[in-house]
Order: structure tokens, then sequence, then C-alpha cells
């Protein structure tokens, strides 16, 4: 049954060093308030396979957007470490990919300047011809042909989301990281967008961390769906793995006997 | 979603023509029609409403004044010197009549006059250039300055001096304000360095700033002859009004989006490219903000440096014209105060559509 190429954990509980793309080691955040120090998270420890689809799900406040946003260097490390490749990181980069919640784009700038924006400064040395063939291939791929000179301000919410998957991508990171990319969008929009995400990341296989709320968008897309335990001192409270092969359509997911066993997996620990 | 954006296009392209759109628009819908002409006739019946009672206050005015003067001819001279004062009054001759708020018609006319005053400066000016071609022609050949015209300005003269003031001093409020605004906006450090400094001189008044200027200007000029008037005007006006740029500036550029600079460090921009391509863009609309108030707060000042400088502008024609006192001094000063509003009012119309073509649509989440 289980087709997935994905290694598992060896008998210590670890990966292969040569295979971890991400490496979270006794992460610990702490926010200092009037009446004392805040732990966010404590103890946390979650290693990501390179080429791996990780979910992130949760309650609200439970500290996913912090950790999320800590990987992407935007929030400072109070204890532990972070590693990609098994390099520490020091602040943000282009290595490291985001979809923020909103699409976060310029507005006053077309879609096509926006996603140039992260290209030039990733390929510094390409001609402005590549430049412009890398953008407009990624701005294709979400379904943008007829948007490259339009504003930002101009797009529809979910547009503007689409412009956002495209600057993640374009720009190759080692690691994307999505922080509720969809979280703002009705279900309809949602469902095409996770499609059109699939659809790239299945070309690309950027390793994804993705915070989500949705339990069945956490299946749809991912190879583990990561569950953390409600905050304070929030850590890693299960995994769960989703042996459905891939390419994944939506029918054949939904159809899968193992989905619904995922599916009450899941809410039985969020319900908890 | 479609047609939301087809929407929003044409708004941004039409903005400039508003006018013309309403009434390309009002033809194609009945209601809009009639909807604009209830507004152009609500706008028409408050401008007679406004001429009416301007025309009948000046005539109270006018009838006080005059039975004034009739009364103090009786008790002082006599019952014959007030029928003549009467007479006198009522023949219309200039150089009895009461002086006091002109009527719409006086101003009118005034108007009229000081166009056609322009046509003769204008005649007067071709005629004595003709005169000096020659002359100058010579005197540009030995290397000497030509010798220009100094008759007095017609009133079209001194409304295009005054406009270039402005002008000029906005141009210097904005080289001034919005660089040390995006400097003072990005650096908490200098903000705290140069707050003092603008929180005192914010709210100085426009004399003592030309008075600032005045002892400046004048040393520096020392030895120069030429007029310095139009230097110290400009220089106090942009001194004056730079300080509504400075601090929407500064606040535009403190404030940008959350978001748009975790892209900037996501992306890993460069200094100049985050401040170029991501803040100050974000900013512009704020930093729009204040160039509109600097400019009218320019122009409001305007008029009372230019009367203190002895610059050739509005301001100092009003101030002529009051000092004057002749019979039509009060309506001139009237035209160049609906003048100065007709300009004043112009300049922010310029300045809005400017603003509204580079503010974007801010709604974040949606």
């Amino acid at each position: 049954m289980n087709t997935n190429t994905i290694i598992r954990e060896t008998e210590n509980g670890l990966f292969p060093a040569s295979k971890v793309m991400l490496d979270l080691k006794d992460l610990k955040k702490i926010y200092p308030t009037p009446k004392g120090d805040y732990v966010v998270l404590e103890n946390l420890n979650l290693q990501i396979m390179k080429e791996e689809f990780v979910t992130i799900i949760g309650h609200s406040g439970c500290g996913k957007t912090t950790m999320l946003s800590m990987i992407a260097g935007l929030n400072e490390i109070s204890g532990g470490n972070i590693a990609v490749l098994g390099k520490y990181i020091k602040g943000p980069g282009p290595d490291r990919g985001v979809i923020f919640q909103s699409p976060s784009l310029m507005p006053w700038m077309t879609s096509l300047q926006n996603v140039l924006l992260g290209v030039k400064q990733v390929f510094p040395h390409a001609t402005k011809a590549q430049r412009n063939d890398i953008a407009k291939y990624y701005l294709q791929k979400v379904g943008l042909e007829d948007a490259f000179y339009k504003k930002a301000s101009e797009l529809s919410q979910g547009m503007q989301q689409r412009v956002g998957i495209a600057r993640a991508f374009a720009i190759k990171p080692k690691v994307l990281l999505l922080d509720e990319p969809f979280g703002m969008l009705d279900s309809l929009t949602r469902g095409e967008l996770q499609d059109i995400l699939i659809e790239i990341w299945n070309k690309e296989k950027i390793t994804a961390v993705m915070i989500t709320h949705d339990v069945d968008e956490a299946i749809f897309l991912a190879d583990r769906v990561v569950m953390m335990t409600s905050g304070p001192k929030a850590k890693i409270g299960d995994i769960l793995n989703i042996d459905f092969k891939r390419p994944r359509t939506r029918k054949s997911v939904l159809e899968h006997i193992d989905y619904y066993t995922y599916r009450k997996h899941l809410i039985d620990f969020l319900e908890h | 979603m479609a047609q939301n954006i087809v929407l929003k296009e044409n708004k941004k392209k039409l903005i400039l023509f508003k006018p013309i759109e309403i009434i390309f628009k009002s033809k194609l819908s009945k209601n809009k029609l009639l909807l604009s002409f209830k507004k152009t006739g609500v706008t028409l019946v408050s401008i007679l409403l406004f001429l009416m009672l301007w025309h009948f206050g000046s005539q109270a005015l006018y009838n006080k004044e005059a039975s004034y003067k009739i009364n103090k001819a009786l008790t002082e001279q006599g019952k014959v010197a007030a029928d003549a004062e009467r007479a006198c009054i009522y023949s219309g001759k200039n150089s009895c009549q009461p002086n006091t708020l002109p009527s719409p018609l006086q101003v009118w006319t005034s108007l009229q006059l000081l166009i056609a005053d322009h046509y003769v400066i204008k005649a007067d000016k071709k005629v004595f250039e003709e005169q000096m071609f020659a002359t100058n022609k010579a005197l540009i050949a030995k290397g000497k300055n030509k010798i220009t015209y100094t008759g007095r300005p017609s009133f079209i003269d001194i409304v295009l001096t005054s406009i270039k003031t402005v002008f000029a001093g906005f141009l210097l409020a904005l080289l001034i304000a919005v660089p040390i605004g995006i400097i003072i906006g990005l650096s908490p450090f200098l903000k705290s360095a140069f707050n003092w400094f603008i929180q005192i001189f914010k709210p100085v008044s426009p004399v003592v700033w030309y008075l600032l200027v005045f002892m400046i200007v004048k040393t520096l000029y020392i030895g120069n002859n030429s007029d310095n008037a139009f230097v110290i005007s400009f220089i106090s006006v942009g001194l004056c009004a730079m300080w509504a740029t400075l601090v929407n500036t500064a606040m535009g550029v403190a404030s940008v989006d959350k978001d748009y600079i975790n892209v900037a460090k996501v992306l890993k921009l460069g200094t100049f490219q985050k401040v170029f391509k991501i803040i100050i863009p974000s900013s512009l609309p704020l930093i729009f903000t204040g160039l509109r108030i600097t400019l009218s707060v320019a122009w409001m000042v305007l008029i009372a440096i230019e009367l203190l400088a002895q610059s050739p502008g509005l301001g100092l024609f009003v101030w002529e014209e009051f000092q004057n006192g002749a019979n039509d001094s009060n309506s001139k000063i009237i035209v160049a105060m609906f003048v100065i509003g007709i300009i004043g009012f112009l300049l922010d119309r310029f300045m809005l559509s400017i603003q509204q073509m580079v503010s974007f649509n801010k709604n974040e989440g949606i």
C-alpha cells in the first residue's frame, strides 16, 4: 500500500543527517512580559526531510506562527537552534521563501514587478530578459498569464495570493514556509489555490512547511502532519504520516480508505 | 470582481478629468443628468444668494456711511453744506463717495479696469523695449546689463510674481523637507536628535520667519545691488510651509506596513533597494498629503510675507491699495481677495489630483 519513498525514523528517533533539510533542536521562545517571562515554545524538536511537505496544525495561539517566523529568521530564537542543511540560520534570507497569510504584495507594483523584486535579488547576474522569463514562467504556472502588468492593488485577494506563490517559488528557496496562506480565502478559491500550489510543488519538490487550521487541507497536501500542543510551552504533540501516493487528486484522496482514519486522528488530537 | 477592477482603472485614469467625466457619464444616464443639474442648480442658487447678501450688505454700509457724512456736514457746517454733500454723494462723484465695502458691481468693474490696465502696461512695455532695442544691443555687446522696463507692474504681473514665489517656496520646502523627513523616519535615533528642532520651530509665525530670513539674506547680499525681495520672500514661504511635509514624510516612512518590511527582509534587499523600492513608494501617499498641506500653507503665508518683504506680488498689492485709499482701492482689494482664493483653490485641486494618482489601494486584508 505504501508507495511513498519517504524515509522514516531510524531506531534512535532521528533521521539520517544526509536526508535532513530543516532541523529544529530544543527550540525555545520566550516573550518577556511585566509579569515575568511568557514561554511560548519549549523543547521543540522537529526534523524535516528534503523534498518533504509538512503541515503543522494546532490551536490558535499555540505558537505555530512564532515557530514559522523563527525558521524564516524574522523572529529571534530564545534558545536551541535551527539549521538548514546542517548550517545554523542567522536572520532571514532568500534560502527560506515565505508565503505570508496576507499576500503582502507591494500594491504600487505590477504582479510581474512583485515577482521580479525577489528574482533580481537571487539571480543578480542574470540578464533582464532571463529574469523576466523566470518571473513570467512562475506567474504562468499560477494562472496569471493575463495579469503580468496589472497593479497588485487591482487584483482580487485570491489572485494576489497567486502572485505570492509565484514570488516564493521564483526565488528557488531551499525551504518554503507557508503561514496559513489560504486562511483568508473563500473555500472555492482555497481549493483552486491548493491545487495550484501542489501542482507547482510536484514539479519543484521544494521542502515545504505549512501552517493550517484546516484538517482536510493538512491531509491533502502533506507527507506528514505535525500536531502542536496548546501553549504556553507548546511542543510537538504528535506526528501523523500521510501515506497517499503522489501526485494526488482531491478525489483520490477523499476516496481513500485511510482518509477518515487520518481525519479522525487529527480531530481527536485537536479536541483532546 | 473583474468589473471591480475595470471600475478602479477608470477611476484612476479619469481623476484629472472629473468634470468632463461627469458631463460624459451624465449623457448616458438620465438619473445622473438630473442629479448633476440639481447639484449645479444648488451651487448657482447659493452663489446668487451670496451676491445678493453682499449687494444689500454693501448698500446698507454705504447708506450708513453716507448719512454719517451728511450729518457731520450738518452739525459742523450747517444745512447748506449738508445739502451740497448729499447732492455730491448722490451725483456719484468720485471725490465725495463714502469709503466702505464695495458692491459686487464695483468689484466687477475694478476687475475689468485692472485687466484693461494690464494691456495698457503691456503696450507701454513693448514700446519701451522697441525704443531701447538699439541701446540694449550696444550695452550687451559691451558686456553690460541691458536696461529693463521699470514701470509699475500690471495686476497680471503681480499675480504671476506671487505664483512664481509660491512655487519657488514650495520647491524649497520639498527639497528640504522630503529628504530630511525620510532620514528622520528611517532612524529613531536621528528622530530624537531632530525632534526638538521640529517641535520648537513648527509653530513659529510667518512674520518671524521673514525677519530671520531677512537678517541672513540681507548680510549675504551686501555688495550685491540686485533686488533681494523675491529671494527673501520665497525662502520665508518655504521655511514656513515645509513643516507639514517634514512631519508627514517622517510619519509615512516610519509607519511602513510591517508585511512589506518582512518581505524586504526575506528577500534580503539592500538598504538602497529597501528605501527606494519599498519604503518611499509605500509612504508616497502620506508624503503627498504633506505636500498638499505645504502648498496651501505656502499660498496663505505668501500674502503676509510679500507685504513685509515689499515683493511686488498680491500681498504688497493689497497693502498698497489699502494705504492708497483711492476711490476704487477697496474694490481692488476685494478683487485680489477673490483671485487669491481662486488660485489657492486651483493649487489645492492640482495637488489633490497628483495625490490621488500616487496613492494606491491600501486595503491589506482583502
